[in-house]
């Protein structure tokens, strides 16, 4: 199995603020790396790092073996990297249907052909199935703004995967989504997993969650890893449980 | 080389003027996130605020010169920033660009309708006398421009560093939302710079009007060359406004003495395109900061 | 939602009827006046494309219409047929403005107002001052009316019917930009830059293309404000119209697709039939766009979408963004 992603001392700094001070590790293709640590620790600024949303101070990071330090998030994107947002974004004005060709279409053909071709970009299909998959049949049509917070997470991590990415990078992806929904995503995305051998790095502070979904864990507090392995060996180390100062 | 000298400083003169007009729109710039369309007609109207003082209320000049003065810092500065900026900035930057537009026009056309048309004479500061310097001769309006340009620049530096509440007005430039973790009163800082604004354009006001005469679009082209100082000078940067608005009345001077007075117009509007293509940031600015 | 589309159905049937049998009841003036108002629609419609969808000020559109009208004035002045003339027009507006906003685009966003100013101011000057190819201040004057298939267009109302054709033209060839894939990108470019871009939408290209069509449409309005006035002179395409079209888009709507049509007919129609108030018009124009941009940034469509939406179930994290002006400021994009 080789590194799909590689960052190497990657540091970022506000002003006087240290926001990610050297944080080095690699995710190998395949792989569920969740990243956990309190809040602070910098984990939604390595993200904008790594994805080109922020340019890094220092450091370097690599997508099979090829320097993309700082490359903007589109072209990122269409390396065949994509993301979810902290803070829910999808477009509330389309339907979910138009949410998800959007995702997908400018991996399809080139600019110019996409004017003059199909109203979908000939998407149609994969949106269907990516409906189905995700259970949306019965919203397709609605508009995206008209959905419950825990349908709208849903297409927001199905808009991710619309491109079929190598690697996705899931920024809480389970924040504020209740009980019943949070089994039904977790058992969605390992099965991404395993159909499509993506490989995915989640942010996360739902434990549980984390847990049972990823294959390797990293902490971070104070923009530093101080922890990583296997969950069940992380949540026993020392040095995590004081960083979270008794979070369980 | 007397007729260079005398150019640079008469170009030093305006550019002081220009210098005045930009570290205004900068200052609101970095503050506020407010672009000021009107900037250039909020220099066009204090002139008129004294011509009626002195027509319409019989004041003397100096009286009048200080209403002149009081009207702008409440009106361009208190009462745009409560009753234009503070409502529409919610909606982005945007609609606030859009609406100083807007409000370009409704001053230009309110002096246009309420007070003529015409181009009136405005009584200059100091006698328009020459003075001989080394060979060269030199208007001492020109001269008093440019002292008293500088000495507000200066004053207005030494504001901002010196002082404490300057210094906490440029950490609210730099970063509103650490200068309030800092307990700095945020949006008392920014009052300030609309009210400094407000005697800024006044000041500008008095300097630049006897020489073009008060005529309700000089607006038009002030503004623009507010902008082009700014943005030549380094837009996230009053040193920068400065620079820009200094050079550019050299500059323009110079372009108007030995290119033809047609494309005299021209050159600041080619300098701007040949700054923002190759170096956006200004001559002294920083560069930004990239998000997307 | 059904009686939302049926009352805009019956609107613009109503005023499609209008505007194919109004002139009929017209005296010469007014049917000109109509026709300037098919005209500068177009202006709008291109205008809107940068402001509306991609988010840009731009105010170098009266430039673009300038640009048309001289080089279709100059064109057919030496017997040259109107429509190489009209495509060359909107073609070399297309790519001046590709080259204008290339590296403008690539600094930050609010660049391109300021450079679109100046190249405005710019191109007046060059207008007015080079007489050798463009007449200076004295113009090029007896600009022809082209003939369709034979047919002389010379009368008004012939004309009026030849203007609306175009607008007609360019409303068909704008709805199905919208509609296409790339009417999807210019939605997220405006609606959530930053997620469009983690998506793969290329922003400042979706941005350069908007900015390049609209002053390519601007281009073709001012070929044929040309044959409409038959006399190009500078005065018109100063600084001014640039500002009366960027008002004009952002009264109607910007972002609406209806939005210049309803721009303009405010912008050119209403002095005409307010002659009276002459200057009380235009302090009035800039209070009426103060006052939307402060309760109702998205225009008077905005304010008509807003009034008669159906209540909308509100969800948490559902961001219901009003298009174009709810931009988030310096460094969102």
């Amino acid at each position: 199995m080789s590194a799909i992603l590689q960052v190497r001392d990657l540091r970022k700094s506000f002003g006087g603020i240290v926001a990610v001070d050297g944080v080095s590790f690699s995710v190998a293709e395949g792989e569920i790396l969740g990243i956990i640590g309190p809040n602070g620790s910098g984990k939604s600024t390595l993200f904008n790092c790594i994805l080109g949303q922020l340019a890094p101070s220092g450091g370097e990071v690599h997508l099979d073996g090829r320097p993309v330090t700082g490359m903007r998030p589109c072209d990122l994107n269409r390396l065949g990297v994509s993301r979810t947002f902290q803070l829910l974004q999808i477009f509330p004005q389309l339907t979910v249907r138009e949410n998800l060709i959007l995702a997908g279409q400018e991996h399809q053909g080139t600019m110019l052909g996409r004017l003059v071709g199909p109203r979908d970009a000939g998407l149609g299909a994969a949106a269907e199935r990516m409906i189905g998959f995700f259970r949306l049949e019965h919203l397709a049509d609605e508009h995206a703004g008209d959905l419950s917070y825990g349908q709208q997470k849903l297409l927001d991590v199905a808009m991710a995967f619309m491109a079929g990415p190598r690697l996705a990078l899931l920024d809480e992806p389970a924040g504020g989504v209740n009980l019943t929904m949070l089994a039904s995503l977790r058992e969605r995305l390992r099965a991404i997993n395993a159909e499509s051998r993506s490989t995915f790095v989640v942010i996360e502070h739902n434990m549980e969650f984390v847990m049972a979904l990823c294959t390797r864990i990293l902490v971070l507090a104070e923009g530093r890893v101080i922890a990583e392995g296997e969950p069940a060996a992380v949540r026993s180390d020392p040095k995590v449980i004081e960083a979270y100062l008794g979070h369980s | 080389m007397a007729d260079i000298l005398q150019l640079l400083v008469a170009g030093l003169a305006t550019g002081g003027i220009y210098a005045l007009v930009a570290v205004g729109f900068t200052l609101l710039w970095q503050t506020s996130q407010t672009i000021n369309f009107a900037q250039g007609e909020f220099v066009m109207l204090p002139a008129f605020f004294v011509l009626i003082a002195m027509g319409y209320f019989g004041l003397p000049f100096w009286p009048a010169v200080a209403v002149g003065g009081a009207v702008s810092v409440v009106v361009l500065g208190l009462l745009f920033k409560k009753w234009m900026v503070d409502p529409m900035i919610r909606h982005g930057v945007l609609p606030l660009v859009i609406a100083t537009i807007g409000l370009a026009i409704l001053m230009k056309e309110m002096v246009r309708e309420f007070y003529g048309a015409d181009a009136w004479p405005f009584p200059a500061l100091a006698a328009t006398t020459d003075v001989a310097v080394l060979g060269a001769v030199f208007s001492v309006q020109s001269l008093i421009i440019l002292a008293i340009s500088l000495a507000v620049v200066a004053a207005l530096q030494f504001f901002l560093n010196g002082t404490r509440t300057g210094r906490c007005m440029q950490a609210t430039a730099q970063n509103p939302t650490v200068a309030r973790l800092l307990g700095i009163r945020v949006d008392r800082m920014i009052l300030y710079t609309f009210l400094i604004n407000g005697a800024l354009v006044w000041v500008a006001s008095l300097l630049i009007t006897p020489i073009y005469l008060a005529k309700f679009t000089n607006g038009e082209w002030l503004g623009l060359y507010a902008f082009i100082a700014a943005i030549i000078g380094g837009f996230n940067q009053v040193r920068g406004a400065i620079v820009g608005g200094l050079l550019l009345g050299v500059v323009d001077n110079f372009a108007a003495a030995y290119i033809s007075s047609q494309y005299r117009t021209a050159i600041p509007l080619m300098i701007l395109i040949v700054v923002i293509l190759f170096r956006p940031q200004g001559l002294l600015g920083r560069v930004e900061e990239r998000t997307v | 939602m059904k009686n939302r589309r049926l009352a805009a159905g019956i609107v613009l049937a109503a005023a499609g009827v209008f505007l194919l049998v109004a002139p009929w009841g017209l005296k010469p003036y007014g049917i000109f006046i109509l026709s300037m108002w098919a005209v500068m629609t177009i202006a709008a419609i291109g205008l809107n494309l940068t402001l509306g969808y991609a988010g840009q000020i731009s105010l170098a559109q009266a430039a673009f219409v300038g640009i048309g009208a001289y080089i279709t004035a100059w064109l057919t002045t030496r017997g040259w047929p109107f429509w190489p003339t009209y495509i060359f027009g909107g073609v070399s507006c297309f790519a001046v403005g590709w080259v204008l906003g290339y590296p403008a685009l690539r600094v930050q966003h609010h660049y391109l107002a300021f450079v679109t100013l100046a190249f405005n101011t710019l191109v007046f000057l060059i207008f007015r001052n080079e007489e050798w190819l463009t007449g200076g201040i004295y113009g090029i004057s007896n600009v022809p009316r082209p003939g369709v298939l034979g047919l002389s267009l010379n009368s008004p109302l012939a004309f009026y019917y030849f203007c609306l054709a175009h607008l007609a033209l360019v409303s068909a060839a704008t709805w199905w930009l919208i509609r296409s894939p790339w009417g999807r990108a210019f939605v997220a470019l405006r609606e959530n830059p930053i997620r469009a871009l983690s998506l793969g939408v290329d922003t400042r290209r979706y941005t350069l293309v908007a900015f390049a069509l609209g002053a390519g449409l601007g281009g073709i309005s001012g070929a044929i404000y040309a044959p409409l006035v038959q006399f190009v002179d500078p005065t018109p395409f100063a600084l001014g119209l640039s500002l009366n079209l960027l008002l004009m888009v952002v009264l109607g709507g910007s972002g609406y697709f209806f939005g210049p049509f309803l721009g303009a007919i405010v912008a050119v129609l209403l002095p005409e039939w307010l002659r009276f108030t002459q200057g009380y018009y235009l302090m009035g124009y800039a209070v009426l766009v103060i006052l939307l941009m402060a309760f109702s940034p998205t225009g008077l469509l905005g304010l008509a979408d807003r009034l008669t939406r159906p209540a909308r179930r509100r969800t948490a994290g559902a961001a219901g963004v009003a298009p174009a002006a709810a931009a988030e400021g310096e460094g969102v994009r």
